[in-house]
């Protein structure tokens, strides 16, 4: 079960998660965007896309992320069901994203998401794990 | 919080947080609403917006907001700053990833009681013919090349291809082609995002409403309002191309920050001289996404135009369906306003507020010159809109702005906890406002107890002078992304 929550906001909505390491705090705070989206769990594994991208800090590389898949929804009309964080550093990643053509029904489409916001934007170690934490334009 | 205790009442409905209120502020805050506005600004952190915007480089007068000021990212949503062109700047969040969104009214010679026996047609028809929501394809299918004319020329390049009428041009802000825009400052990603939009409703907040009018005031026959009359209402924006235009934008000048070495107390407040490269560059990316917006507008009432024609039988010139006005309410312009006596060029950041001219102004269409512009106010689902005017006390008071709607009071979340969309659907529909919508999910995110009641809203905005009530309008259906 990906390790993330959503947070209030009077105009929008927040994803705050959580990771072992950098790699598992990008993937369930990417969960917890297509989350707000649709169903990821109705999606299935059909196709594997990779992607990467890049940042000048731990937020800007996370922004840059969930950019990247947003474009992989809206523009690609694809639905992402997982992803697997293949190398991770200072600042730069790479992902496998297992997924389908997005299906409005099939997979429950509740929402949109206009972009991620640097709003109260963290991402950081505590004593044991790595939060993230995004709110978004939607 | 805990900026109300510095808070100064200047007038019935003005409040001035005075600078040294925080730190790095370099005008005052000021903000028009009432003491029970105030607090709730205040608990939601809107306050400390206002305060923060008030250290932008160059910002002249006042950082202000409007009385359905709420907490956003970077500004409050219902912020109104400006810059001095020369030595301020630029802030895409000032401007928002939305941009361009707005509200169009189209009117009709039909009133309620032609419409009623029709109206569940009406909306197959407009369901039909207005695609909605992410997944849905827009009807509109632009090569490269038809994309950067359409954002460079705005809506008469939409005109030119057979989808709108001439006569809606002026009726636009900028008559429909903000000046400037230039596609080559826009990211292949940005194009492929906004490519299959044009024309599209999208989700969220945005909406298609069939309205009545049901009160009007001094001026509502000079804008062709009466009452009983039949109008539609369209919210929306410049979709995945503003928003991409936007998050482009930001990061660009976020990578350039350390050049300006601009202290900001908010990352999402990043901004760029508006005479550097990366202002520039952005002003002429954000004309692209405003041309944009407003072709999606008029493509959708191009599609509203023929829902009316094949449900009455009649040509829509005929059913007297003109555009009253369409308004940008998160834009950044140029505009000349006078400033301790002396007339400067400024840099205004309207994000969650509408522009409210007077009469006289020269940048409004013939028609309005002696009415002044046409503010259209988008209420909640379930309650009132209205067509408010501008002022020239607003002129003065808020560089000629008012507010943008009613204004956010619960999140998303807590709507939904509060309230099923199936409910929710029921409830308007034993008042007499057809629901039609893809997701009963995302209607109750827009339940009308998440909002402030925009009565009171557009009454505190007469009350501080922002703008006048023209008409009032209660909603007989809506249609949602």
């Amino acid at each position: 079960m990906p390790d993330f929550e959503i947070l209030d906001h009077t105009a929008d909505v927040g994803v705050r998660a959580w990771g072992k390491d950098t790699a598992e705090a990008l993937r369930n705070v990417s969960l917890g965007m297509l989350n707000l989206i649709y169903e990821p769990e109705r999606v299935e594994a059909e196709e594997v896309k990779e992607l990467q991208v890049s940042g000048r800090d731990w937020p800007s590389l996370m922004v840059s992320l969930l950019q990247e898949i947003l474009f992989l929804v809206e523009a690609e009309g694809w639905a992402v069901r997982d992803l697997r964080i293949e190398e991770v550093g200072e600042y730069r990643v790479k992902a496998s994203l297992t997924g389908e053509r997005l299906d409005p029904q099939r997979h429950r489409v509740c929402g949109e998401i206009k972009a991620p916001t640097y709003h109260m934007i963290k991402f950081e170690k505590g004593d044991d794990r790595w939060t993230a934490q995004v709110y978004f334009d939607v | 919080m805990g900026l109300l205790r510095a808070a100064l009442q200047r007038g019935k409905y003005v409040w001035e947080i005075p600078v040294g209120a925080q730190e790095g502020m370099r005008v005052p805050g000021v903000v028009f609403g009432d003491r029970q506005i105030l607090q709730k600004a205040d608990e939601d952190n809107a306050l400390v917006q206002v305060a923060n915007v008030a250290c932008l480089p160059g910002i002249v007068k006042a950082s202000l907001a409007m009385p359905d000021i709420h907490w956003g990212y970077g500004f409050p949503i219902g912020g109104v700053a400006a810059t001095a062109v020369e030595e301020g700047v630029i802030s895409p969040g000032g401007v928002g990833y939305d941009i361009s969104c707005g509200v169009r009214l189209v009117k009709s010679s039909l009133t309620w009681n032609e419409v009623k026996g029709r109206l569940d047609e009406l909306l197959d028809h407009l369901e039909r013919g207005v695609p909605k929501g992410l997944g849905t394809k827009g009807r509109i299918q632009l090569s490269r090349k038809e994309m950067e004319n359409l954002m460079k020329r705005g809506v008469k390049e939409l005109v030119a291809r057979g989808i709108g009428w001439e006569e809606d041009l002026e009726c636009m802000e900028e008559g429909g082609c903000y000046p400037g825009a230039d596609p080559s400052k826009v990211s292949d990603r940005a194009f492929q995002r906004g490519r299959d939009q044009a024309g599209t409703l999208g989700s969220g907040n945005h909406f298609l409403e069939i309205q009545v009018v049901e009160e009007v005031g001094p001026l509502a026959e000079e804008m062709g309002l009466f009452e009983e009359q039949v109008v539609v209402m369209v919210h929306s924006g410049s979709r995945g191309l503003g928003h991409q235009i936007c998050s482009d934008y930001i990061e660009i000048m976020n990578a350039a920050l350390p050049k300006y070495k601009f202290r900001l107390p908010d990352r999402q407040l990043v901004c760029a001289p508006v005479r550097s490269k990366e202002g520039q560059d952005y002003l002429a990316a954000m004309a692209c996404a405003a041309n944009f917006a407003m072709c999606n507008r008029e493509a959708i009432t191009h599609w509203i135009r023929e829902a009316f024609e094949a449900t009455f039988r009649a040509g829509a010139r005929k059913l007297g369906m003109d555009l009253l006005y369409d308004v940008s309410h998160n834009l950044a312009k140029l505009e000349r306003h006078m400033v301790d006596g002396k007339e400067m060029e400024l840099m205004v950041h309207r994000k969650g507020a509408t522009r409210a001219f007077p009469a006289g102004r020269p940048e409004l269409p013939e028609r309005y010159r002696e009415v002044g512009q046409p503010v259209i106010i988008p209420g909640d689902m379930g309650s009132n809109s209205y067509v408010l005017v501008g002022t020239r006390e607003a002129m003065e008071m808020s560089f000629g702005s008012t507010c943008h709607g009613a204004g956010r009071t619960m999140s998303r979340k807590a709507a939904k906890k509060k309230v099923r969309g199936e409910e929710l659907k029921r409830r308007l529909e034993s008042q007499g406002i057809k629901v039609r919508t893809d997701h009963l999910s995302g209607l109750a995110e827009e339940a009308p107890e998440a909002y402030k009641d925009v009565t009171e809203i557009v009454e505190i905005c007469e009350g501080a002078g922002l703008s006048r009530k023209v008409a009032r309008m209660r909603p007989v259906a809506v249609l949602k992304g």
